[in-house]
């Protein structure tokens, strides 16, 4: 059977390749702190020797689109390309090609389908940067194939903080039991507090640095009865706008499990939204 | 009301950098074009299985002819789909970084929460 050699969980931003590559006078002051604390958690998923990314994010309105809007879908391709024009035009992101991993995304969705998560799938999907920023910073030498889990936080009606739960539960448990002799990480990427496009956005920090505080200790600590008891779809509006993202981390906390205290904590109070890394291993990890 | 819409006009226009320019030049005359050749065309399918049945109100094509962000916030258009391509069309015109997403947020400073309803 496969083994879930890390479990990863962190925002993505899609400013940290513009200011890690920048020199000179176009160097954000904040770029050097940014820089090593990504290169440390970098060492995390290094560490972990993985042989397949199972990359969990969110299309922002890039190739799925509200007139065939999915909830929940799996990619399954041997290739992906990434990265579209206006995440170049407004992030400096390049284009990249992901080598996809057909057997692995095809057990998650005949799998899946059967433990009750009745799943999309797409053949022919461009990823955008949702998981091309966790490969920027994680795995930059972009070399492992991958199997994109995307998930809806963005186009109302959502599924429930719950549903997000349990499908990351469902993740885990099919990677255990894949017949492979891989060693997967499983990676996904969401946000803490974060207003796009409303009167909160882009200010000195996070709209909302106290449910930040919350919701780093309930990632850390594995806490998802606290997070569950407080969080909705309704409450995730009062701390930005863009928050809903905050479900994939829960989603992550379900890959993780109840109670599973994260052996990796960082963060870093950014403008505009708080940076957020954490790495589990389920079944330990070779010293450093 | 006609959300989806005004989102779908968005989405169309981001995603082409020739329709970005032509929006940021020529507001009204580009809404006005794309609403009788491109509001209908179905995104997946063949262009001659157009829908049939779309249209702007007025208040939502004088908010998108006139550049009004605010107007389309308090529409309910979707924010992440207005902020990106107003980003687009007016980051260039400001000489601090983030000058523009400063200003556009100050300009929403009369709305509280609940913000209006973007769901479609």
């Amino acid at each position: 059977m496969a083994t879930v050699a890390a479990v990863i969980a962190t925002t993505h931003h899609p400013f940290y390749y513009r200011a890690s590559t920048s020199a000179g006078a176009d160097r954000p002051t904040f770029a050097d702190e940014w820089v090593a604390k990504i290169e440390a958690f970098r060492q995390t998923l290094t560490r972990a020797r993985p042989d397949v990314l199972v990359m969990v994010g969110s299309d922002h309105f890039h190739q799925l689109w509200l007139d065939n809007m999915p909830q929940f879908l799996v990619g399954k391709a041997p290739f992906y390309d990434a990265n579209f024009h206006n995440e170049e035009r407004e992030f400096g992101l390049p284009k990249m090609l992901l080598r996809g991993h057909e057997d692995l995304s095809g057990y998650l969705l005949r799998q899946g389908l059967d433990a009750g998560f009745d799943l999309a799938f797409s053949n022919e999907l461009r990823i955008d940067h949702s998981i091309t920023c966790p490969i920027i910073t994680l795995r930059p030498q972009a070399d492992l194939p991958i199997v994109p889990v995307y998930t809806n936080i963005f186009a109302p009606p959502l599924p429930q903080p719950k549903r997000f739960v349990a499908l990351g539960r469902t993740i885990r448990e099919l990677v255990e039991s894949w017949p492979g002799q891989e060693r997967v990480a499983i990676i996904g990427t969401g946000h803490l507090s974060l207003e796009l496009g409303g009167p909160r956005q882009f200010g000195p920090h996070g709209p909302d640095p106290e449910f930040d505080r919350k919701a780093v200790e309930w990632i850390a600590s594995g806490d998802l009865e606290s997070a569950l008891a407080q969080v909705s779809l309704e409450s995730l509006w009062e701390p930005g706008n863009a928050t809903h993202g905050f479900m994939d981390f829960m989603l992550m906390m379900g890959v993780a499990g109840e109670n599973a205290k994260a052996d990796y904590v960082d963060s870093l109070d950014l403008f505009h939204t708080m940076e957020a890394y954490f790495t589990w291993y389920p079944n330990g990890v070779d010293s450093a | 009301m006609s959300k989806y819409l005004v989102n779908k006009f968005l989405f169309t226009i981001d995603r082409d950098p020739d329709l970005t320019e032509r929006y940021r030049s020529d507001p009204r005359g580009t809404v006005t074009w794309w609403e009788a050749e491109r509001a209908s065309l179905i995104l997946n399918c063949y262009d001659r299985e157009r829908s049939t049945w779309l249209s702007f109100t007025d208040e939502e094509r004088e908010a998108l002819a006139r550049h009004d962000y605010v107007a389309l916030f308090r529409l309910g258009a979707h924010n992440f789909l207005t902020l990106t391509l107003f980003i687009a069309l007016f980051e260039r015109d400001y000489a601090e970084p983030l000058g523009f997403q400063r200003e556009y947020a100050t300009r929403l400073a009369g709305f509280s929460l609940p913000y209006p309803d973007i769901s479609t």
